[in-house]
């Protein structure tokens, strides 16, 4: 399954992917709109992760044996037809047992909600999910890898 | 002491669209010079216009275009054509520091560009123009000494030359990577120039910064330098190259030296210029063992020695006064290549003064020169490389018709790769990632990326010179070198038009 | 092969969905004395606050029976199990023969001794039918006792308390939450339910419940309690929320070991072949302790029904073992606590950050360079990081410094640690 990655060598912690990621979960999908007139704003779903001169994105790694899955207490985390984790809010009672346990630290909590932030859902009915379109510097790639 | 009150106004202005304006701080992320700040009060971003350099990277990156940067104009300064307000600024500046004003890039002073006053011919009904995309049209050309005649041997089975060949750099296309060095660019740009060259069967070269191990592989398609401050060169860099080129003077700056400030010699930079981590690096303004023609006869055999004879030895000078005289001395001094830079060209870091008041423009000097050559009959000894400031591949066909070899590009491939010409390349924070060692800024550069930039700056102009090249009915590159008859003068003085040794156009 | 799986919790899910990856026409059995589809027990106190709708509840929804092509009997008790000739036998004399069982019967609620129980409004919360019970009684009632401060009471006592309902909390330790936390991070706790009107009482417990006359018409209402120490407290309701113990009332009688819990090995299996126990109702390895325990954590359940469903379907596979993992967040502050959080032997090193009043507070546990738990109060993010440290057991010590930061995260490690986890997942 294509999953993004993330080169920390040609991350330039400009953000671009968090930005583009909250628009097209927005309502308007226009980001003025996104950004100034909807309200709650949506959530990003992608994370720079930044320490001194380090900066790279983290986002859900879709695991195959994904441990948010199994730890979710009400099944709001399950996975869907293409193998990719996905969150239903709705289910979500805000319990964070998924944050404990992802080991990428790639699940965020909203304190607005009390739900966490809906996770990274790999961009349905995009061809390429729009932080790898967006990165200015190639630091995002959307391809296949083996998984150890 | 409190400081002293600075009269500079900014340099440029910030207009920031309210409307448009998200405040997602890309802006403020992206800018090394940190005129753009975050309020967190107000989630909202404001910005420091004395900081602004005019580099465009926040409007480039701005996802909303919300950012318009630009030049101030101060309206309560009085009309002035010589105390502009760049001027007046200077001084200021010297008042405040009491010290040499320093630049980037090349000069942008308003001295004529005779390439904008040089057009080209075209065949109409007698000599047919070539469709370069159906009929072969060849940009190969070689760089090197070319014998005085062939002589060949008569067998049965055919001829088969006698004369030995100098060894010769073959491009596929006329255009090389100018020097540029390792220290005043980062190393992802080094990566790039190399990795485009050898995409498009053309040459980098290293610049006075020595070659890095991780470049080793990328040795035939690179000149390596051997400047005045002799940085990195030992037999592995001589060895691993595929031509040497002797550095005497460089167009932004002749006469004077190079230096790259310790606090950018960082360990990689130690080991390729094999000096000591945090040490300047000073290259002097002479090779401090050339104080002749006859010394630098000396260094060229001695390089020719040293590798054996089987790589062209390059000179580079810049253009200046008696830029026919020093090259005839050049090439009679045994250089392969004679390589000259022109006012235009581009450096790191230069005295502002000595970038925009010395030297002269490389396409009279380049049309001196082959002029010189020709007339002592020598041309064919030495290959000419012609420098300065091309901007497009117009510039490149003219500067071949008025007797270059190949064309050296420097600033336009660092222009390809994101510059703007900002002219501060010296304070090593270039936001676009190219002339900075800064470990978070270096990364601005992939290399993969540039290096698609560069090969399709190459191709490119490539295209359009075998455009122009049909145009004209030639179909090799080789045909239209030294073929001043293919251009005409637009605007020029009788002496500027026999200096370039053109017709003027009508004529 | 006939698989029958008694007990229709987390552990039957993972059991189920391990099962068939590997088998998809075997028949499997599903019992459970609860006539719901599996829903998730640790969500009962928001479903009674009005977090999470009826539908919701369900982890896998109602199709996921069909969907997975298992027979469910819901609503019905096994009562016996017969080892020898392989049969489950159901309250209403039903008979089901296997040839591999799973017994994943969870944990039934821990009844403390306790005098005039016989009243209406005195309540278990353990499962759903508990929850919808105090929600349907709720008309009237102004107090509430809630006897535990573990979990199961605090989740309780937040729901009722943000229905308008005054909360007392008795508690027999020291401190609430006291196998999940230490006093530091417990003084946060309470503090903070504190300030929104819940009261806490620490160090007794409830011995007598008194109430109205009892009549004909109806059940007698209480009206009090009276706690060890002697003090009366006046309450509409009270809620018996001690904990659970692994509900082992089937294997009585047979030859399956157990102690606390049903004994199992690392495929999950008891001592009796083709008998398979899993989630709450067993004792198993917890590696960081290096002894079997009882371990009531929803993942672990999860975990180790889906391995006893593999190695029930031919597949060996090994459980790994688990350590104590708990998050919960009561208003507005998120509480982790994970392994070895609070080691009583010598030879640990503890690193922690206490701020009360920003009601922030950061504990990590480590031994010979390795972390073993940690307890965070606030700023949760990056947690799973350290979760991960543990499980895989990797050295931290060249990066031990790094560990206390709030925001430590993947960025903190060294590169090539890094590198290995986002470059191969």
């Amino acid at each position: 399954m294509k999953k993004v990655y993330s080169k920390e060598e040609f991350c330039i912690g400009c953000h671009l992917c968090e930005i583009h990621c909250l628009v097209q979960h927005s309502k308007s999908k226009d980001i003025i709109k996104a950004f100034k007139k909807e309200f709650p704003r949506a959530l990003k779903r992608v994370h720079v992760k930044e320490k001194g001169h380090l900066t790279f994105a983290v986002q859900c790694r879709h695991c195959s044996d994904a441990p948010c899955v199994a730890a979710c207490l009400t099944g709001a985390m399950s996975k869907d037809e293409r193998g990719a984790v996905i969150h239903d809010p709705d289910k979500c009672i805000g319990c964070f047992t998924c944050i404990m346990v992802c080991p990428f630290g790639a699940i965020q909590p909203d304190k607005r909600t009390k739900r966490i932030v809906a996770k990274c859902d790999l961009c349905p009915g995009e061809e390429t999910p729009v932080c790898v379109v967006h990165c200015p510097n190639r630091a995002l790639v959307y391809e296949e890898r083996k998984e150890k | 002491m409190a400081k002293v009150k600075s009269y500079i106004p900014s340099d440029f202005n910030i207009e920031r669209d309210p409307d448009k304006c998200i405040a997602c701080q890309v802006c403020v992320r992206q800018c090394s010079y940190e005129a753009h700040i975050y309020d967190t009060e107000e989630d909202a971003v404001n910005a420091d216009e004395s900081k602004c350099i005019g580099c465009q990277r926040c409007t480039v990156f701005c996802p909303t275009e919300a950012l318009t940067v630009g030049p101030t104009s101060n309206p309560n300064q009085k009309a002035n054509v010589h105390w502009t307000e760049k001027e007046i600024k200077r001084v200021l500046k010297q008042a405040e520091t009491g010290g040499v004003l320093l630049t980037g890039m090349g000069t942008d002073k308003p001295y004529p560009i005779y390439w904008d006053h040089m057009v080209l011919n075209a065949s109409q009904v007698t000599n047919p123009s070539i469709d370069p995309l159906r009929e072969p049209m060849e940009l190969r050309t070689y760089l090197g000494r070319k014998p005085d005649m062939l002589q060949f041997k008569f067998k049965d089975d055919g001829p088969s030359l006698e004369t030995i060949l100098a060894p010769q750099l073959k491009l596929e296309t006329p255009i090389l990577f100018s020097a540029i060095s390792y220290g005043a660019v980062s190393y992802n740009v080094c990566e790039s120039m190399a990795k485009a060259s050898k995409a498009a069967g053309t040459f980098w070269n290293t610049g006075e910064g020595g070659l890095h191990k991780n470049l080793y592989q990328y040795g035939n398609n690179t000149i390596v330098q051997v400047a005045s401050g002799r940085f990195g060169v030992d037999k592995s860099y001589l060895d691993v190259a595929a031509a040497l080129e002797i550095k005497i003077g460089q167009g932004a700056k002749p006469g004077i030296g190079g230096h790259l400030p310790g606090e950018k010699v960082t360990e990689a930079i130690s080991q390729t210029r094999m000096i000591p981590v945090g040490t300047d690096a000073i290259s002097p303004a002479p090779h401090h063992d050339i104080y002749s023609i006859e010394d630098l006869s000396q260094l060229i055999y001695a390089l020719k020695e040293a590798t054996n004879y089987t790589k062209p030895v390059c000179v580079k000078i810049a253009a200046v006064h008696n830029s026919a005289a020093i090259a005839s001395g050049i090439v009679r001094a045994g250089a392969d290549i004679i390589a000259i830079d022109g006012i235009r060209g581009g450096t790191g870091a230069a005295p502002t003064v000595i970038r925009d008041n010395v030297g002269i423009p490389i396409e009279l000097a380049l049309a001196a020169v082959d002029q010189r050559l020709r007339d002592e009959g020598i041309r064919n000894q030495a290959s000419i490389i012609a420098a300065g400031g091309f901007r497009n591949s117009a510039d490149v066909v003219k500067a071949i018709a008025l007797g270059a070899d190949a064309v050296y590009i420097a600033t336009a491939a660092l222009v390809a790769i994101g510059c703007t010409v900002c002219q501060k390349c010296y304070t090593g924070k270039c936001p676009w990632g190219i002339t900075t060692q800064h470990p978070q800024l270096i990364k601005r550069i992939n290399p993969d990326i540039a290096t698609e930039r560069l090969t399709n700056l190459l191709r490119g102009w490539s295209l359009e010179i075998k455009e122009m090249l049909g145009g004209m009915g030639i179909n090799a590159i080789e045909s239209l070198r030294g073929n001043r008859l293919h251009l005409r003068g637009i605007g020029l003085t009788d002496t500027e038009l026999d200096i370039l040794g053109i017709l003027p156009a009508g004529r | 092969m006939e698989y029958v799986i008694i007990g229709n919790s987390v552990a039957c899910l993972g059991a189920i969905e391990a099962l068939r990856s590997k088998d998809k026409d075997s028949p499997i059995k599903v019992v459970s004395d609860e006539p719901y589809p599996a829903y998730s027990r640790p969500a009962i106190a928001h479903y009674l606050a009005g977090d999470i709708s009826e539908k919701d509840m369900l982890c896998k929804g109602e199709e996921f029976y069909k969907k997975m092509n298992v027979e469910t009997i819901f609503g019905r008790k096994a009562i016996r199990l017969d080892t020898k000739n392989k049969i489950v036998t159901l309250n209403n004399k039903g008979k089901l023969h296997y040839d591999k069982v799973l017994i994943a019967t969870g944990g039934t609620p821990f009844i403390p001794p306790l005098k005039g129980t016989g009243k209406a409004h005195i309540l278990t919360f353990t499962t759903w039918d508990d929850a919808k019970k105090v929600k349907d009684n709720l008309d009237g009632v102004k107090k509430a006792v809630v006897i535990g401060g573990g979990l199961i009471g605090l989740c309780a006592a937040e729901a009722l308390e943000r229905l308008g309902v005054a909360v007392i909390i008795v508690e027999l330790a020291d401190r609430i939450l006291s196998p999940a936390l230490d006093e530091k991070a417990s003084k946060i706790l309470e503090e903070r339910l504190k300030e929104e009107g819940i009261k806490i009482i620490t160090q007794d417990t409830v011995t007598t419940i008194t109430g109205s006359k009892s009549s004909k018409a109806c059940k007698a209402k209480v009206k009090s309690v009276t706690l060890k120490s002697g003090k009366k407290i006046s309450c509409d309701m009270v809620i018996i929320a001690i904990g659970v113990k692994p509900n082992m009332e089937l294997v009585k009688g047979t030859d399956i070991k157990s102690d606390r819990g049903i004994l199992v090995d690392d495929t999950m299996q008891t001592n009796v072949k083709d008998i398979y126990a899993a989630g709450d109702v067993t004792q198993s390895y917890d590696f960081l302790y290096g002894t079997s325990r009882v371990t009531p954590i929803w993942p672990r359940a999860y975990m180790q029904g889906s391995i006893a469903g593999l190695n029930m379907a031919g597949e060996r596979q090994r459980y790994p073992g688990s350590f104590d993992m708990n998050s919960l967040v009561f208003y507005d502050m998120p509480i982790m606590s994970a392994g070895l959080h609070t080691p009583r032997e010598e030879g640990f090193e503890i690193l922690t950050k206490w701020e009360p009043e920003e009601k922030l507070y950061r504990k990590l546990v480590l031994k010979d360079g390795f972390l073993k738990g940690f307890i965070i109060v606030g700023k949760i993010e990056d947690a799973g990081v350290l979760t991960g440290l543990i499980k895989e057991k990797i050295n931290v010590e060249n990066f031990k410094e790094n560990l206390m930061e709030e925001d430590f995260g993947l960025a903190s490690f060294p590169k090539e640690l890094r590198d290995k986890k986002l470059k191969e997942s």
